[in-house]
């Protein structure tokens, strides 16, 4: 405590700041939107741990990076064997690469809303000009946007390698839009499920652990179901089950209506009309989770 | 003060404005939760300056903070901030208003002046302004090189300081500090009661400061509000409350002619008229402790001379600090007393 008070700067030194007295702000005041997106970019920004330590940048940043690594390979063979597709199609990455965006929705839901909790920074939020939902909305969508930028960074890679290896431009654009549009979902999602879990507690250490069992182990779960149903004949009944996993929910929707080749055994794909049933099922997802979080905020209050 | 004065001082000026304008309102304001009842029917008017919110824990301080930020509809009644309805216009008054919250609400993993500026920046104000604005009022907080390390390193009091620098940062017009002097030892409960004087003084900002310890806000407020179980206790300036209240403690030496020279002061001032009471609270040596109401000046004056006339030493002549439960007591004996005179 005695060393509270540190002198400005030595007796002596001709640079010392002279103290001025207090003064007012006069300036604008810009009010709750710009607060609203002061938060959106402080948290988008912290998702991939700017503006904080050295140590929370690894885990993002290294994920980012794997994600990115194999859409490099593939754009580089596939520009040296002048191949006339790319070995993957732009829908089926994300897929893929499923764990890496688990993990990353895993550590970074948490580490967006479970330390706000935990250190109650939230009523200091809620004592601004800001309300609950802008809060709400602040946070999913910078945590969307930060998965939207995990997702589609690879997808643009493996365009501008299509674009280079000279394949069809046609194709590969709407390849590449219909890619985009999945992934996009998929980051809504995601982001919405990893908040919800993450905002109910303010452990970091759970919120990361049930994320991961509700992203990852519901795709084990109905993947598994889905071979046993594949192996006893009843192939109707997949598409069903790929339903109860977010994994597979997005798979199904982009199996339906964005061209993709469905990652089900033996590629029984949903129908149109099973397609439309995944496209409610996600969207009512996304709003349920926007809902849950508005629920949850309200109660957090001061 | 003229010393540090120059051109580019341009605060203070508000003060003189606001001045004479009431900056709390509440009318029969009540909260109701469905077990307890939080406030009841409390009306009370706050003017500009340095007020203290007294009252037990549980009493509605921070209840009524909440009610007043527009965070959380009162069950009845009105109340204004700042000539702002707390049920229509909750943003704006958060965008003039600034709080400190009672409990710890730092990240550690942060600096002061990110977090500062960040807080900043969520009370509306732009990126390089918030930025000057965070130097500025770390500096009068205290915070200098420090500012810059993760505050989950700070001590407790300056933590207290950051979280006073962002209730400030926005240049409020008024701050609720909810219990700011909680876990400080006695040297950092001094500082941060002087920085909170200075608020009004310095920075022109209106506070209003709650705590549980009436004595240590008699020092700092010019006015004084009790609350218990929702309900006004008491609402009137500190000169008021400390002339109504004041217990003067005595102690006096023995001489030949007086060997027991407590007694004889006891003696003589009853014979004038004043009531005296033995401060026999259970410690050595108290039974040479008297105690006596202060009505005024005049009772400091009239214990000086009853001394000199015995011709004995005035070893002490102190202002008792008064715990809040006194209070309670007096306006307790002081309920008895009405209702026994009714009856």
């Amino acid at each position: 405590m005695a060393v509270e008070h540190p002198p400005a700067a030595a007796p002596g030194d001709q640079t010392r700041i002279h103290n001025i007295g207090y003064r007012s702000y006069d300036g604008p005041r810009l009010g709750r939107s710009y607060a609203t997106r002061s938060l959106y970019s402080q948290s988008l920004r912290g998702a991939y741990g700017l503006g904080r330590s050295i140590k929370s940048k690894v885990l993002p940043m290294l994920l980012f990076a794997v994600m990115c690594v194999p859409a490099a390979i593939m754009v580089a063979v596939a520009v040296a064997t002048k191949a006339h597709a790319l070995p993957v199609a732009y829908t089926r990455y994300a897929i893929i690469m499923q764990s890496v965006i688990c993990l990353y929705v895993a550590s970074q839901a948490p580490q967006s809303v479970s330390r706000d909790l935990r250190f109650k920074t939230v009523p200091l939020y809620f004592s601004r000009p800001i309300e609950t939902a802008d809060y709400v909305r602040a946070k999913y969508a910078a945590l969307a946007s930060a998965m939207f930028i995990l997702t589609a960074a690879p997808l643009v890679v493996l365009y501008v390698g299509a674009l280079l290896a000279k394949l069809d431009f046609a194709d590969q654009t709407k390849g590449f839009a219909e890619g985009l549009v999945s992934v996009a979902l998929l980051s809504l999602l995601f982001a919405g499920i990893g908040l919800v879990i993450a905002s109910v507690t303010p452990r970091r250490g759970f919120g990361i652990a049930a994320v991961i069992a509700v992203l990852i182990v519901s795709y084990g779960a109905v993947s598994t179901l889905q071979a046993i149903a594949y192996n006893q004949g009843s192939t109707s009944a997949i598409p069903w089950i790929g339903l109860f996993s977010p994994v597979t929910l997005i798979d199904g929707v982009q199996s339906a209506f964005l061209g993709a080749t469905p990652a089900l055994p033996g590629g029984h794909g949903p129908s149109t009309g099973q397609g439309v049933v995944y496209v409610l099922l996600t969207l009512g997802l996304i709003a349920a989770a926007y809902g849950l979080l508005l629920r949850r905020y309200k109660k957090v209050g001061l | 003060m003229p010393g540090q004065l120059c051109g580019l001082t341009t605060g203070v000026v508000r003060v003189t404005i606001v001045e004479g304008v009431t900056v709390i309102a509440t009318e029969s304001l009540s909260k109701r939760f469905p077990r307890v009842t939080a406030l009841d029917r409390l009306s009370v008017d706050v003017g500009p300056g340095v007020t203290g919110l007294v009252g037990a824990n549980g009493a509605g301080k921070s209840t009524l903070i909440k009610i007043l930020l527009g965070l959380s509809p009162a069950s009845e009644g009105r109340a204004e901030v700042l000539g702002l309805d707390v049920a229509t216009k909750g943003a704006d008054i958060r965008e003039r208003v600034g709080y400190m919250p009672e409990h710890d609400c730092l990240p550690p993993d942060v600096s002061a002046t990110e977090f500062v500026v960040h807080m900043a920046r969520m009370s509306g104000l732009p990126p390089t302004a918030a930025r000057e604005r965070t130097a500025d009022t770390l500096r009068h907080v205290g915070l200098y090189e420090e500012r810059y390390r993760p505050i989950g390193g700070y001590s407790t009091g300056m933590k207290q300081r950051v979280k006073l620098a962002q209730a400030l940062v926005h240049d409020p017009q008024l701050v609720f500090l909810d219990e700011p002097t909680n876990g400080l030892d006695p040297v950092g409960r001094d500082e941060m009661l002087g920085l909170i004087r200075r608020i009004h003084t310095d920075f022109g900002i209106s506070v209003l400061v709650t705590s549980h310890l009436l004595g240590e806000l008699e020092r700092t407020c010019d006015h004084v509000v009790v609350i218990d179980g929702g309900k006004l206790l008491r609402s009137s300036s500190t000169t008021d409350f400390t002339q109504t209240t004041t217990t003067l403690a005595i102690e006096v030496t023995d001489s030949d002619e007086h060997p027991d020279g407590t007694r004889a002061v006891r003696e003589t001032l009853h014979a004038r008229g004043v009531e005296v009471a033995d401060g026999s609270d259970g410690l050595p040596g108290a039974g040479h402790i008297l105690l006596l109401t202060a009505q005024g000046e005049e009772t400091y004056d009239l214990v000086r001379d009853v001394v000199a006339d015995l011709g004995l030493g005035l070893v002490r002549m102190e202002q008792r600090r008064h715990h809040i439960s006194e209070v309670f007591k007096n306006e307790e004996e002081q309920r008895k007393e009405a209702v026994g005179h009714g009856s």
